[in-house]
């Protein structure tokens, strides 16, 4: 999974003296308190400009990273990311020089793997790197990385010490990262001391981030038929959005919802990604695939209707019910397929209060049928 | 009701560990189908299944339902237990069928979790010609 704040674009144009007023709210307050040094990932790997960028390949792909230091007797000269590689692979190829693309693009096509492969190993990472990097300092707090990040658009910087020395690296999922660890840390200390006030803080924290004009945006990936995994995604989300202080009613929709989606993903979509938006009003629930596509988007949405195998029926799925159940727990759903190319699921949950759902009317009706119902217990 | 009357009246018994009994579950619902329990169960439901899988565990996280009850005698794999444990929701298995567990809680007042219309609507424009 990985989460980031998308941030308010005036905040870039602030000046730092304007954002330590006294207004400051939680989330920039923690933008101040945490030390760049304390969210970055202190493994580095780093490569030796001599390496050859087919040997880079390997070290990126190896690591999963995109983008890495350059460091030649132990000093930090340059950094070097994938989209270094695709240029050099460009640069490589023989009619690169000319100017008319669609020849670049038809000649590449002809180009074979193995010559891309081969003048791949004659270009070193040297060659191609990019020098005087912007860097960071690890004792520097993380708002000035979050202004970096806003100023250029670099996937990572490189973070040094005081004598200019590499110690870590840090993107935009490790800042985010360690705001979610602090915030956690410091609802567990208040919970355990009053607890009622529990749901005035996270109130508080949701007004933060309605104040910031902060979108908060998770991203899960989903693997196609993955039983042991499968709704961990949606459990991650109820978590997160009970801890973003939204109405426990809202975030049972949320996940029942995300839930179906995510199963979608798993049984029919041939995995996918599922993208949460939390605004200060609203949910926006979406999954993107690219799996085979549904023919008749109006069939699949009546409830019953499944093409579930027996043993997927076995697993006690493919009642007919996800779609349906997603429509009744949002507020808004559009669901967009091609087959042979796949389906995008948008949902909308609002946040207000009175907004229709899933425990408006149904529930309400099942308590007058079943006058039983809630007066027991 | 809580678990413990439960127990008593489905002469079943415990599968995780450290589960406090005197919690209280507000309606039932008897289900093998996930998107049911999903659709048709609210907050504080205990849920009767068939099932074993851990997804019967995921679902019920993801509609937050209290406890689950294993029919059948049915004992589930240890990946289920473990999800539970860890998701804090209480395991109980009963030896009797689905419709002697429900019915022995049913009758002992423990109501359902209600009509809802995503099937009344098809029910009422099947017998009862209104909608
Ligand atoms: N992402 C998807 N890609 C392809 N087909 C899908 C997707 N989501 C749903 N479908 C199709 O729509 C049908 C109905 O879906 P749903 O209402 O969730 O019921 P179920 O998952 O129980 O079959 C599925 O059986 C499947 O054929
Ligand atoms: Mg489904």
């Amino acid at each position: 999974m990985s989460i980031f704040w998308e941030l308010p674009k005036r905040l870039s144009m602030k000046t730092e003296k304007e954002e330590l007023s006294p207004k400051i709210t939680k989330l920039k307050e923690l933008t101040y308190e945490i030390k760049i040094g304390q969210a970055m990932t202190k493994d580095v790997v780093s490569v030796s400009p001599d390496i050859t960028m087919c040997e880079l390949r390997e070290v990126l792909q190896a690591n999963r990273i995109s983008g890495t230091p350059v460091v030649e007797n132990g000093q930090m000269i340059g950094i070097i990311s994938v989209e270094d590689l695709i240029n050099a692979m460009g640069v490589c190829s023989p009619i690169s020089t000319t100017n008319n693309r669609e020849v670049t693009s038809a000649s590449q096509e002809k180009m074979t793997m193995a010559s891309v492969r081969e003048s791949m190993t004659m270009t070193s990472v040297r060659e191609n790197m990019t020098t005087t990097p912007e860097t960071l300092f690890a004792d520097e707090p993380l708002a000035r990385a979050v202004s970096k990040f806003n100023k250029f658009h670099f996937g990572r910087f490189p973070v040094v010490n005081r004598q200019e020395e590499l110690v870590g690296i840090i993107t935009q999922d490790n800042i985010v990262s360690a705001m979610l660890k602090h915030l956690e840390t410091s609802y567990y200390q208040e919970e355990s001391l009053i607890y009622p006030t529990d749901r005035i803080l996270t109130d508080r924290i949701l007004e933060d981030l309605i104040a910031d004009e902060v979108n908060l945006i998770l991203r899960y990936h989903v693997n196609a038929l993955d039983f042991d995994h499968a709704g961990e995604a949606s459990s991650k989300l109820k978590k997160t959005l009970i801890r973003l202080g939204i109405p426990p009613q809202i975030v049972r929709r949320a996940a029942i919802a995300s839930y179906e989606a995510e199963m979608n993903l798993v049984l029919w979509g041939e995995g996918g990604e599922l993208h949460v938006k939390v605004q200060p009003d609203q949910i926006k629930l979406e999954t993107f695939d690219t799996g085979p596509g549904i023919e008749d988007i109006e069939k699949a949405m009546q409830p019953g209707y499944s093409t579930a195998p027996e043993w997927v029926q076995a697993m006690g799925f493919g009642a007919g019910m996800g779609l349906p159940n997603i429509q009744t727990c949002t507020d808004e759903m559009e669901l967009e397929s091609t087959p042979g190319e796949g389906t995008h699921l948008k949902t909308t949950l609002y946040l207000e209060a009175n907004a229709s759902g899933f425990l408006g009317e149904g529930a309400t009706r099942g308590r007058e049928t079943n006058p039983q119902a809630f007066g027991h217990a | 009701m809580t678990l413990r009357e439960i127990l008593e009246i489905i002469e079943g018994k415990t599968i995780t560990e450290n589960i406090n009994l005197d919690q209280e579950v507000k309606m039932g619902c008897g289900s093998d189908l996930m998107s049911d329990v999903l659709a048709f169960t609210h907050q504080g439901t205990v849920l009767m299944s068939g099932l074993t899988n851990p997804q019967v565990v995921r679902t019920a996280e993801i509609a937050g339902i209290q406890a689950i009850i294993f029919v059948r005698g049915k004992y589930p794999p240890q990946k289920t237990i473990d999800i539970a444990e860890e998701k804090s929701i209480p395991l109980l298995a009963s030896k009797y069928t689905m419709f002697e567990t429900c019915g022995r809680i049913y009758a002992s007042g423990l109501p359902s979790c209600g009509v809802f219309d995503l099937t009344s609507h098809q029910w009422d424009a099947k017998f009862t010609g209104d909608e």
